[in-house]
């Protein structure tokens, strides 16, 4: 009775819901949601969305503004304490939370639509296409992005925000692509994707609505991938001071924290809440990365694969290939040694 | 044979493409910072040493592109990457030459060890779901989620204080001259632990996370509920059956990466003032030193071309299919 209802689902496909399609598909929008990981994930996410939208007006203080509270440990009055000019760091946090969100999602966005276009088209046309087309991704999968983008942004002086994401986002695009077009080289041959096409639907409708819905876990992982990347490569650009240090993100406290030897004075306030910030967000956009991937791909789930009781009251484990025959509540004699013939066939 | 002839003809071409995106993008980008530099160092530098500055840097305005490009390879088929602003005399050639082990060494040994670390412990993880390996994987997520410089600088903080066994900076003892002796080898591992255990952490939780999920898809193919009911033992089905068919997308995966984890890794350096090429760009950037940068930027892009053909070759040693077609 362990089981997931998504399991019993399986085991009996599509019952109750034939009549009422719709509640069907609202309890499958739920269940995404559901998902721990997800809900997580998305809580969190929704956390630093709202604060880089209300986040500079809620700021305490200026975070430029400085203080006569020179380098002071966390307390009420700055809740993540000050810098060496008494600046307050749980302010530039807030401020900073923007500029990391717009980076992020700009880049994402940029390098998934490219990634897709360029992915998928090679890896269903073939021939041709598919080699110039992998030829251009491969070029840029191997140039590592981070000391391109180092060497690009530092040739343009004081580099802003909009520039490096447009950065980011044109040199991150390849890993996506190449994994989409690996993946639709091994759909395109598949026997539903050959009987869509021997029906003759067009290209275009073959890649929209029997491909590309395969492909949504490695696009999703895709973009949140690329968002980790692009968030980590904007903060590493302020962190060594080559994007302009003028607008505050979370790179640039880090950086002023490095360039103060916070670590030597034992400040350690200055650089670990930036850290954290950091941390979480890529641990959230990860959480939802595992909860689409558990969503698309139920095999995926940890839950539901402890122990089970069998007909006999023994717990046996899951494992793969198994098929467990549950106790029932109240089971009849013959049943009950068809259970256990089925247990000694699949437990050696 | 015809398959890895393919790709090395491949990645040469790559080579020749990223060779030619190092010789535009001075060209492309506004400005010349490199004019500024040479003019201040006026009479410092050897007129030979200008002039290859300036092909590299497509200062020679007054010649054709094309001109320009043949100039470019011809100056690089010859080794010369220019001068260094920050070691003022010595070529970047030679800046590199001397960096180039201590990356190799440290980014290079710690990546093949998280994969290997990463994919056992992916096998165990995906064949048993819901087990103590199964608990780790949202503390791995949440480490590889912190970005590696500031990891590492938490590892300084609390590892490396005064007196403490793990040194915070640097890659051997300062008094050391290198060489394969008694003294400067243990020196020059103690100093790379904590820059390697920053990399292990932060590097492994990838490969545990898609070896599980490769591991999990594999081992409901048909191929292994007939490996089950042969009878074969468990561990039999789960290493020669499950997991010598998910480490497939595991290893191309690894190749990659490489760009990316070298990317991370150099940051590392950074933090620890490693003296590797992560190091020297970040002095590059700090001075404004063009020439070393490019020059980093091209090895470090010809390293992890090398890598994916290893990769490559693996690649195909581990999956016979790929040498039939």
């Amino acid at each position: 009775m362990t089981l997931s209802p998504s399991s019993i689902e399986q085991v009996i496909p599509g019952q109750g819901a034939m009549a009422q399609p719709s509640a069907r598909a609202r309890r499958r929008r739920f269940r995404f949601v559901a998902n721990a990981k997800a809900a997580t994930g998305l809580v969190v996410l929704g956390v630093y969305a709202l604060l880089a939208v209300i986040g500079p007006w809620i700021a305490p203080y200026d975070p430029d503004a400085r203080s006569a509270d020179v380098l002071q440990a966390p307390s009420a009055r700055h809740l993540f304490g000050t810098t060496h000019l008494g600046q307050d760091i749980f302010s530039q946090i807030l401020v900073g939370a923007r500029s990391v969100m717009v980076v992020g999602l700009i880049a994402g966005v940029l390098a998934t639509v490219l990634s897709i276009l360029i992915g998928v088209t090679a890896g269903y046309l073939g021939g041709a296409a598919d080699e110039s087309l992998s030829a251009v991704s491969n070029v840029f999968l191997v140039i590592p992005a981070l000391p391109l983008i180092i060497i690009v942004a530092s040739l343009v002086d004081q580099a802003g925000e909009l520039l490096v994401a447009l950065i980011i986002g044109l040199t991150s695009w390849a890993w996506g692509a190449r994994v989409l077009r690996a993946q639709t080289l091994s759909l395109r041959r598949r026997d539903y994707v050959e009987a869509a096409r021997a029906t003759g639907e067009r290209t275009w409708r073959i890649i929209g609505f029997e491909v590309l819905p395969n492909l949504t876990a490695i696009i999703a992982s895709g973009f949140v991938g690329t968002v980790i990347f692009a968030v980590m490569s904007e903060i590493t650009l302020a962190f060594i001071g080559i994007s302009s240090v003028s607008s505050w993100n979370w790179g640039t406290i880090l950086f002023w924290a490095q360039g103060q030897q916070a670590l030597a004075q034992g400040a350690w306030w200055w650089f670990v809440p930036a850290g954290l910030a950091i941390a979480l967000l890529g641990t959230a956009l990860a959480l939802i990365n595992f909860g689409i991937d558990e969503f698309v791909s139920p095999r995926l789930r940890t839950s539901g694969q402890g122990r089970i009781r069998t007909a006999d009251g023994r717990t046996v484990r899951m494992r793969v290939g198994f098929t467990p025959v549950l106790a029932p509540k109240a089971a009849p004699v013959p049943m009950r040694r068809a259970a256990e013939n089925t247990r000694e066939d699949v437990n050696p | 044979m015809r398959f890895l002839l393919q790709r090395v003809a491949f990645y040469l071409f790559t080579a020749w493409a990223a060779i030619t995106l190092n010789f535009f993008i001075p060209r492309i980008v506004p400005g010349d910072p490199v004019q500024s530099l040479i003019s201040r160092n006026q009479g410092r530098i050897s007129a030979d040493a200008v002039a290859s500055l300036r092909v590299l840097f497509g200062l020679d305005s007054d010649r054709s592109l094309w001109e320009q490009y043949v100039d470019y390879w011809g100056q690089l088929l010859h080794g010369d990457l220019g001068l260094s602003f920050t070691f003022f005399p010595a070529p970047v050639s030679q800046v590199i030459g001397d960096s180039l082990p201590w990356t190799v060494g440290l980014v290079g040994v710690t990546t093949i060890v998280s994969f290997l670390l990463g994919t056992a412990l992916g096998v165990g993880a995906g064949w048993r779901r819901g087990s103590w390996i199964d608990g780790l994987l949202p503390a791995t997520t949440f480490l590889s989620s912190i970005p590696y410089f500031w990891l590492g600088l938490v590892a300084i903080a609390l590892f490396a204080g005064p007196g403490s066994f793990f040194p915070s900076s640097g890659g051997y003892e300062p008094g050391l001259v290198p060489a394969f002796d008694a003294y400067f080898i243990p020196s020059a591992l103690q100093h790379s632990i904590l820059p390697a255990a920053t990399i292990l952490v932060s590097s492994m939780s990838g490969w545990i996370l898609s070896m599980r999920n490769m591991m999990v898809t594999v081992s409901s193919e048909d191929y292994i509920t007939v490996a089950h009911a042969k009878g074969l033992s468990e561990r039999r089905v789960a290493l020669s059956y499950a997991a010598r068919n998910a480490l497939l997308p595991n290893v191309s995966g690894f190749a990659l990466s490489l760009g990316f984890i070298v990317g991370g890794t150099l940051l590392v350096e950074i933090v620890f003032s490693y003296p590797g090429l992560g190091f020297q760009l970040f002095q590059a950037v700090g001075s404004k030193d063009y020439p070393l940068m490019q020059g980093i930027f091209l090895i470090i892009t010809i390293s992890v071309l090398v890598a994916n053909l290893l990769a490559d070759v693996a690649y195909l040693l581990l999956d016979p299919r790929t040498r039939k077609s």
